[in-house]
């Protein structure tokens, strides 16, 4: 029996005196597509925080790749291995394309150098990345925009670039916290697309979303949260085509 | 008002006599060099120090982390800002550093620490209007939360405050004209030595006001040439740019 990459325990997260999570188990396995949905509040995208530790959960426990991370020394090295793309994209508005893209990998490369004494110099090392970085780039055919700053790009291009910048830290795991939400409608698509292409290659990604379509197209298993739980889950056929639950008939009357 | 004003043969004579007569233009420049180098250094020291007591107070606020430390810097804060540079300076001077005979030493210290405060709380303002998701998005890359901090929150949070840094700077040139009070020859203290030989003020104090001036003036020319190289990444001209600063009276008499 294969190890699952990503395994949560009774996680629990309260805010206050608000119980956000109350309890998530899952675990989630290589090269799986889970698409989290559910209304509004329901904890989807804290619980997906709590994955990488943005949030810190209350209660529980997170493994990923056998490790548990709520008491790790060495989050960061988790973390680099965990791909984030945020709502609001978060690209780092002062610094060009290309360098929104490579930050990160040449830090982790310097310190690994440092680490590991190896003789390579940091020229060397930005220029590799750079290379790279052109590659990721060129796929999402935006390579010509690598010395452009953030604020002159559609929102569509931006959200890519984001993707781009988690892909380029070679993750095992995607999460995606309602990357489309923040977009007008006609762009949407192109970042759909980008994320369906990842899915075909076999990343494992964990999908918080609102579009249903690209649900019941992409996803594995559909996670349906509704009040801090997981109220129902499934393979979208199941989920869309035969749902049992109440909460979730309700729920998707209301969105489909 | 100086009714011997317009009477040009007399005017002359007080120019003569505020520069010419025993080399006293040389006194203006030795006291501009003076507060100039209080100047600077304070300017150094509030900057460096401020900073890391902006940063601690907004990583106290943020995570909840270093809490007594973060008490202590905003001890720090309150106590400086609620008391007069005047009296710093004096203690300083006769108290804590008594035993430093340079008082340029003593004054580049005294502004500089209480430069500090002033800027701590603006680089604090400056940290928080940096967008959260900025910290978050340098974290999710396997950033430590330093470095996300000196390579992404720090630049972006400069560039906001770079006004209300400058006007921290431009109050802080013309605060070290109280060095005079301890003895320092600074250029607010030329006029008075002047006058002291030459029973006029005229043209001494226009002359040291023209001077504090000029070092303003040019302090903005730097200030406009800074934001224009930091703001080739926006499109929205700074929106989120902080002003606003200090005003200070002193009273001088």
């Amino acid at each position: 029996m294969q190890e699952p990459l990503l395994k949560t325990v009774e996680l629990k997260k309260t805010f206050g005196d608000t119980c956000v999570l109350n309890g998530i188990s899952t675990e989630i396995y290589e090269g799986e597509k889970v698409v989290v949905i559910g209304p509004s509040g329901s904890g989807k995208s804290t619980f997906l925080r709590c994955l990488n530790l943005l949030e810190t959960p209350t209660d529980g426990a997170i493994y990923f790749g056998g490790e548990e991370l709520t008491h790790s020394t060495d989050l960061e090295e988790h973390r680099k291995k965990m791909g984030m793309v945020f709502q609001h994209f978060n690209l780092f508005p002062h610094l060009t394309v290309l360098k929104n893209v490579t930050l990160a990998a040449v830090e982790a490369r310097l310190q690994e150098r440092k680490k590991r004494k190896l003789k390579i110099s940091k020229k060397q090392i930005v220029a590799e990345e750079n290379e790279r970085a052109m590659k990721l780039l060129a796929r999402i055919g935006l390579e010509d925009k690598a010395d452009a700053y953030p604020s002159t790009l559609s929102g569509g291009q931006k959200q890519r670039i984001a993707i781009v910048r988690a892909l380029a830290m070679n993750p095992k795991v995607m999460l995606f916290d309602e990357p489309t939400s923040a977009l007008d409608p006609e762009m949407v698509g192109e970042v759909l697309s980008l994320m369906k292409e990842l899915a075909d290659e076999g990343m494992t990604m964990i999908v918080v979303t609102h579009e249903m379509r690209f649900a019941r197209e992409v996803a594995t298993r559909v996670l349906f949260m509704d009040g801090g739980k997981i109220a129902a889950e499934g393979p979208p056929e199941e989920i869309f085509g035969a749902p049992k639950d109440e909460r979730l008939k309700a729920f998707l009357s209301k969105v489909l | 008002m100086d009714i011997n004003l317009l009477n040009a043969k007399t005017l002359t004579e007080r120019l003569r006599s505020a520069f010419v007569v025993e080399n006293r233009w040389l006194l203006y420049f030795q006291g501009l060099g003076n507060t100039l180098l209080m100047s600077l250094f304070a300017v150094c020291i509030g900057v460096a120090l401020g900073v890391i007591l902006g940063a601690i107070i907004y990583t106290e606020k943020k995570t909840g982390k270093a809490k007594i430390l973060a008490a202590i810097c905003k001890v720090y804060v309150t106590v400086i800002r609620g008391t007069p540079v005047v009296l710093q300076l004096f203690i300083m001077y006769f108290i804590v550093l008594v035993s430093v005979k340079n008082g340029i030493v003593v004054g580049s210290v005294t502004f500089g620490l209480n430069s500090a405060a002033y800027v701590a709380e603006v680089a604090r303002a400056g940290l928080e209007s940096v967008d959260e998701g900025q910290m978050e998005a340098g974290r999710s890359l396997g950033l430590s939360y330093s470095k996300t901090m000196f390579k992404i929150i720090l630049p972006q949070a400069f560039r906001n405050i770079i006004p209300a840094l400058f006007n921290e700077f431009i109050a802080l040139v013309k605060e070290t004209s109280v060095a005079g009070y301890v003895g320092i020859l600074d250029l607010g203290k030329v006029p008075g030595l002047i006058q002291s030989r030459t029973f006029d003020y005229l043209f001494p104090l226009l002359f040291a006001s023209l001077l504090y001036l000029v070092v303003v003036y040019l302090l903005t020319i730097i200030e406009k040439f800074i934001e224009k190289q930091l703001s080739k990444s926006d499109r929205d001209g700074g929106k989120k740019i902080i002003t606003g600063g200090r005003k200070k009276c002193k009273n001088r008499s």
